[in-house]
């Protein structure tokens, strides 16, 4: 089963690979990995994708939780929360389909971000099903290239 | 303020932190703090190998509970400690290992005697630095000193350039360290001490199984209070030895694969296992499934990530060892439901059938008027060492048969690559301890192979006056893998066989020390007698029964009830 987990760490050389390294290490699985600095320039925020059953996850968390430069690891999957990722997709626009492969990313709210004679290059924002719808409908009219994110996720403010 | 030099600096952060011996070997990225280092009160051991200064400072750790030190150059000097970090890392040893490294701006040049010694110990390291910034060099040094010592202890390593320990800085009060991203639960928890409390009065066939989180945080006077008052078994693992009296009528010895019958059978046949400071390694449990399959588990350790790692547990209790004993007998003085005659009564039953397994099939061997069999060896050490000699081992056959036959009766006596399973280990870690206890008897119980993997570090047992003795078991084969051969490879012994193996007496006598041989079963006592009353580094060479094997034996993968027997 999949796992989004949120890791914050300490923004310092190599925190990155003491966490890459404990999945490697004991064989634990990455599907995706996205990590960039919050607002504090101290702390990076780290959204990872794994899988595993309930007891591979918890293994996870807590060797995560202890690694000195690990500060939180949050299953955000335990909650409600949101979660994004964006792909650019290089898609074949020749006179036959420009038009078509505009309106198709107009339906799912996307842009285009680069054109040239016989392509365009798409810009899409969502949720992994959706970029997957994406990808699909395109498919047919010929994707040339495609460069992905990997998730990012938050946990939902309560309600309350 | 006025400035001082880095390697001034690091001398002085040395002497704060209590450190008075330091092992280790010089180079040229270390040349400068050297200099500093033989102008101060430190004293400095110069090893003959790098493993040898690591494994020697993890040596001195393991018998005083204070954190080893060691100082290696960079490059090769680095690599040659990673064995015996990684050793220390597996067997939770508080080091504190300092690499010099080259200077900053060749960083990823691939320089002279350049390795990028953080990266290579990442993995078997509880933390470690690259000091970049010569400002973080004392903080650094004292974060490191924290993490080694404190929580699940573990080596860390600092890397240091060299134009980083050369430059000037201003330094920094000792202030309280604080580190937002690790506060290790050391407080048992109220209730968890309750459920605990309760399950062991209400049990009907408790057993302890001890491991070397008892040794580390010193609860074995809590431990043995606890076992005694509840009238409840112990069973210990390697690492755990000593941790309770081997000689206390309520031990029942190592469990596991050459474990003892009764800890392994009452380990199945429990109803409660009460794991303390342990972790459920494969080497203990066997074939998962059938490990303790009636038993309710409780598990104290320090260390969040050991719990339902290999087994599910029913009552975590994450805590130092210590204090959760303490707050469980605590509990108990208070308990207004606890009867201690009653519980005492309780478990008698189940005390009494331990015991029938112990005396059916006790630890024991075939001995022979002629031939010296190995665990009469470690028998006759036992009776003339009174018990107290500080016992370090190399790894195979040799270790199996010191853990079985020297009833360790203190922790700390017993100093041993457990997890990591280091050859090479023994002579090194004996160096270590009898610097920090010159007085005492240290032993290094070893085979032939073995031996052979550090034997380097004899020059510096001569050179620094460590009078350590090494009692060889020698069997001309790599035995432990010969035992498995014999048994499970249809007698192939491939590549186990030593052809050729050094006169280790004429050996001894080479580095000056004194070399005794004994041949036969009438030899070994007046051999072990010379050897004790020598003051001089001593290789007692004993030719073994070639093909005894460690018994008992669980077979790998197998259920630790279906043991091999003498």
């Amino acid at each position: 089963m999949k796992h989004t987990l949120t890791v914050l760490l300490r923004n310092r050389p190599g925190a990155l690979s003491r966490v890459t390294g404990l999945f490697s290490g004991r064989c634990f699985n990455i599907e995706s990995l996205c990590v960039a600095e919050t607002f504090d320039p101290k702390i990076s925020c780290l959204t990872l994708v794994t899988t595993g059953d309930a007891a591979i996850i918890e293994q996870i968390t807590k060797q995560l939780h202890k690694l000195i430069d690990v500060i939180t690891v949050l299953n955000v999957g335990e909650g409600e929360f949101v979660e994004r990722e964006m792909a650019l997709i290089r898609v074949r626009a020749e006179a036959d389909t420009r038009a078509e492969v505009l309106r198709i990313i107009d339906i799912f709210r996307g842009k285009v971000v680069d054109v040239s004679p016989n392509s365009y290059a798409l810009e899409i924002t969502g949720s992994e099903s959706k970029i997957k719808a994406v990808i699909d409908i395109l498919r047919p009219l010929g994707i040339k290239e495609i460069v992905r994110t990997g998730k990012v996720a938050m946990a939902r403010a309560p309600k309350k | 303020m006025s400035k001082i030099k880095g390697t001034q600096a690091i001398i002085k952060c040395l002497q704060e932190e209590g450190v008075e011996l330091i092992f280790g070997y010089p180079g040229g990225a270390v040349i400068e703090l050297y200099d500093e280092l033989c102008k101060s009160d430190i004293r400095h051991i110069l090893v003959r190998h790098e493993q040898g200064a690591v494994h020697a400072a993890d040596g001195f750790a393991r018998a005083t509970g204070k954190v080893g030190v060691a100082l290696l150059t960079s490059g090769p000097g680095a690599t040659n400690g990673v064995t015996a970090i990684a050793t220390a890392y597996c067997d939770s040893i508080p080091l504190v290992v300092m690499t010099g490294q080259v200077p900053r701006a060749l960083i990823g040049n691939d320089a002279f005697q350049e390795v990028d010694i953080v990266g290579i110990t990442r993995p078997c390291t509880k933390h470690n630095y690259l000091v970049y910034d010569p400002d973080e060099l004392i903080p650094t040094i004292r974060e490191a000193f924290y993490l080694a010592s404190s929580g699940r202890p573990g080596p860390v390593l600092i890397d240091l350039p060299k134009d980083v320990m050369a430059s000037m800085i201003t330094y920094p009060a000792k202030t309280p360290i604080k580190m937002q991203t690790y506060q290790p639960n050391v407080k048992p928890h109220a209730n968890q001490v309750a459920k605990a409390c309760r399950a062991c009065i209400k049990a009907k066939r408790p057993v302890l199984y001890v491991g070397g989180g008892v040794i580390l945080s010193g609860a074995h006077e809590e431990l043995r209070r606890f076992a005694t008052r509840l009238n409840i078994p112990v069973t210990m693992t390697l690492m755990g030895l000593g941790g309770f009296p081997g000689t206390d009528p309520l031990s029942l010895g190592m469990l596991g694969m050459h474990g003892s019958y009764a800890a392994n059978m009452s380990v199945a046949k429990s109803d409660l296992l009460i794991a303390i400071g342990s972790r459920f390694d494969d080497r203990v449990t066997g074939r998962l499934d059938a490990f303790a399959p009636q038993a309710d588990i409780i598990h104290i350790d320090i260390d969040p990530s050991s719990i339902s790692k290999n087994v599910g547990v029913d009552i975590p209790l994450v805590a130092d060892c210590k204090l959760a004993l303490e707050a469980i007998n605590e509990w108990l003085d208070k308990a207004a439901d606890f009867n201690q005659e009653e519980t005492i009564a309780l478990h008698q039953p189940w005390v009494d059938q331990v015991k029938e397994w112990d005396a059916k099939h006790p630890i024991s061997y075939v001995d022979n008027d002629e031939v010296i069999k190995p665990q009469y060896v470690i028998e006759t050490l036992h009776r003339l060492t009174g018990g107290n000699a500080i016992i370090t081992t190399e790894v195979g056959q040799n270790q199996m048969w010191a853990a079985q036959f020297y009833k360790f009766n203190h922790p700390r006596r017993l100093l041993t690559s457990g997890g990591l399973g280091t050859m090479g280990y023994g002579l090194p870690a004996a160096i270590g301890a009898q610097l920090a206890f010159p007085d005492a008897t240290v032993i290094d119980i070893a085979g032939d192979g073995s031996i052979q993997m550090n034997i380097q570090e004899l020059a510096t047992a001569r050179e620094c006056g460590a009078p350590v003795k090494i009692a060889i078991l020698n069997n001309n084969y790599l035995g432990m893998v010969r035992q498995w051969q014999e048994l499970f490879y249809n007698r192939h012994y491939a590549s186990t066989v030593m052809e050729f193996t050094p006169d280790f007496v004429a050996l001894a006598q080479a580095y000056g020390a004194v070399g005794l041989r004994a041949k036969t079963r009438a030899e070994v006592e007046p051999v072990i007698k010379e050897a004790l009353a020598t003051n001089n580094v001593v290789i007692m060479d004993f030719s073994i029964a070639r093909e005894e094997g460690v018994f008992p034996m669980v077979p790998a993968g197998k259920a630790t009830t279906e043991m091999l027997l003498v």
